[in-house]
């Protein structure tokens, strides 16, 4: 949008430093830290494996949550009875390639590779492998998760299973 | 191999299941032949073959299947295997084509599946005959409202015969749709499950589960401002009441009470405000064609329909259909789709997106609990040599149309047609 002017910036380094806090949360179950990075009207999607560059409104996603499902996604894996996440799977997130990739009014874009090792006892490891696009806001100078999109290599989710994590 | 994989004791009101069907090797031989070689099985839907020459590639009991539009707008089901050496001809998830061209040789044929053209034709004698080549069609293809069904025996009654009572259950369905036209949405969801794949069949039409596995997804539904609480009459678990039926042939439905969202005329605070007057008029839509009755048979009340033998079309939180094959005795692949009506508005169907996966899919609220269940199970039944029996009684000393949804009543007739066909192949 070229009439707005671009209000936000931030350095890769600053955006690197967030992105690996987000994981060290996620991958610590520190799912209420986790929540307190996103803004009140953040989305977190996982699109289909055969249509990544969809739009949820118009095709089946895997995951498709606004902030209200996101909150109630948090209850439910903190509750034992969240049977697929319980006891909760390890996870290993690696993240590379991270770019800032552009910015529109007070949104930086940045998108960046993943790597997430799942394990859960007596199962075999699941790696989950794509890439993210975010997009990040400032709320009191801070970094926030405006909109969080995890997208898949995988031609089918096949031997992956679920995505009952926080991908 | 036990020569009987069911006993069944209707005096006493036993029945039991031989866990080896659900672990054994030659089990999962023997169903190929018994099962997915005799019965009708879903391939797809005619809307994901909306232009001539669409297709789409996909396996259907193990084979590898060319659903596709020719030319002339009618529908195949292509083994996608050439004629000359045997490779796949199409190789892509889905598209439009003019032909199929092998990538081995060459060969090129029609999108009705008659060969068109072979490199270098001098080569071969004056008996070679095109006609003789063509891609080869399953045995027997027909479809009830756009569900398309292949089978692989040519001795096998009719498509509509076969179905029976499932067919009333799938016009709830389909009358959904204003003009009776219901469409595949874009976006499958393809998982594996590390389980039997009769354990779907169950585990699709199993309400008792519903209150210990699907707890989390209650609360979402009560924090949405649903009743979950089930009334005050004896033996309900459910929020309402629902029961378990048999359609004939080995094909079973729950029918609920509705209690959940439905994008068909269930308003719940997760829609927003801005829906409750769109599903009203939805509603009004369905009385006004229909009458009162008909109209809140479909909307008031919800089903989890399974096609004998992997076909599950469930009309709860969306409709979803889903089928599934094994892949190993211990594994199955499953492939799900959104189905909604064609004239849906653009609001209205992405509503029934968002409350697809409030419940259903390998991200939603409930199916990957459903996963965990299945796997727990499959884990558990390694000790099938010592504990060699499950038990699937429930219900059983009530009669067969007091049958809740919470008993087995259901699942018992998928388990006896089951154990028929198996019986029959020898």
């Amino acid at each position: 949008m070229s009439d707005r002017r671009n209000t936000a910036s931030a350095t890769r380094e600053e955006v690197e430093e967030f992105l690996y806090r987000e994981a060290a949360l996620l991958d610590a179950w520190q799912l209420d830290e986790w929540l307190a990075l996103t803004t009140a009207d953040c989305g977190y999607y996982v699109p289909p494996n055969d249509k990544p560059d969809a739009d949820h409104r118009t095709t089946l996603f895997t995951v498709a949550d606004d902030h209200a499902r996101l909150v109630e996604r948090v209850k439910r894996l903190k509750d034992p009875s969240a049977h697929a996440e319980y006891p909760p799977s390890r996870t290993r997130r690696l993240i590379s390639n991270v770019r800032v990739t552009g910015h529109d009014g007070d949104t930086i874009e940045v998108a960046a590779n993943f790597v997430v090792y799942r394990f859960r006892r007596g199962d075999d490891r699941r790696e989950y492998v794509g890439h993210y696009r975010f997009k990040l806001r400032r709320e009191n100078g801070a970094l926030k998760i405006a909109e969080r999109r995890a997208i898949l290599d995988g031609e089918e989710l096949g031997a992956l299973g679920a995505v009952s994590f926080i991908l | 191999m036990t020569d009987r994989y069911v006993i069944e004791d209707r005096a006493k009101n036993t029945f039991s299941l031989s866990r080896e069907a659900l672990v054994s090797s030659a089990v999962f031989e023997k169903e190929h032949r018994a099962i997915f070689d005799t019965c009708w099985i879903y391939v797809g839907h005619a809307s994901e073959l909306a232009k001539p020459g669409d297709f789409r590639t996909r396996h259907v009991a193990g084979r590898p299947v060319i659903f596709c539009r020719d030319k002339a707008g009618a529908i195949h089901a292509l083994l996608n295997s050439c004629r000359h050496r045997g490779a796949t001809v199409c190789r892509e998830r889905e598209g439009n084509a003019r032909q199929f061209m092998c990538m081995y040789h060459g060969w090129t044929y029609e999108t009705d599946g008659a060969l068109k053209a072979v490199p270098g034709p001098e080569a071969y004698g004056a008996a070679f005959d095109k006609r003789n080549f063509g891609l080869v069609a399953v045995p027997r293809l027909d479809h009830y409202r756009d569900f398309y069904f292949a089978c692989f025996d040519h001795d096998a009654p009719p498509l509509a015969d076969y179905l029976a009572g499932a067919t009333e259950y799938i016009d709830l369905v389909v009358d959904q749709s204003p003009s009776g036209r219901m469409e595949i949405i874009a976006g499958v969801q393809e998982y594996d499950v590390k389980a039997n794949w009769k354990l779907l069949v169950e585990n699709s039409v199993d309400d008792y589960h519903l209150p210990t596995v699907h707890t989390t997804w209650l609360n979402y539904m009560k924090n949405a401002g649903v009743n979950v609480r089930p009334p005050k009459e004896e033996g309900l678990l459910l929020p309402s009441k629902g029961w378990g039926k048999d359609l004939g042939n080995g094909h079973l439905t729950t029918d609920n009470v509705n209690f959940r969202g439905r994008p068909v005329a269930r308003w719940i605070s997760i829609y927003g405000e801005d829906a409750k007057a769109d599903i009203e008029a939805i509603r009004r839509e369905l009385v006004a064609r229909l009458g009162e009755e008909r109209a809140a048979r479909i909307a008031d009340t919800n089903r989890n329909l399974v096609v004998f033998p992997n076909l599950a079309l469930n009309d709860g939180s969306s409709v979803t259909v889903r089928t599934f094959f094994p892949t190993a005795p211990d594994r199955m692949r499953v492939t799900a789709w959104c189905l909604g009506p064609a004239e849906e508005t653009p609001a209205q169907r992405a509503r029934r997106l968002d409350a697809f996966l409030t419940f259903y899919g390998p991200g939603g609220f409930a199916t990957p609990d459903d996963v965990a269940a299945l796997e727990a199970v499959q884990q558990g039944l390694a000790v099938w040599r010592e504990v060699g029996w499950s038990d699937m009684s429930r219900g059983m000393a009530k009669p067969a149309d007091a049958q809740l949804n919470t008993d087995e009543g259901h699942m018992r007739v998928f388990w006896r047609r089951w154990s028929e066909l198996m019986d029959r192949a020898g």
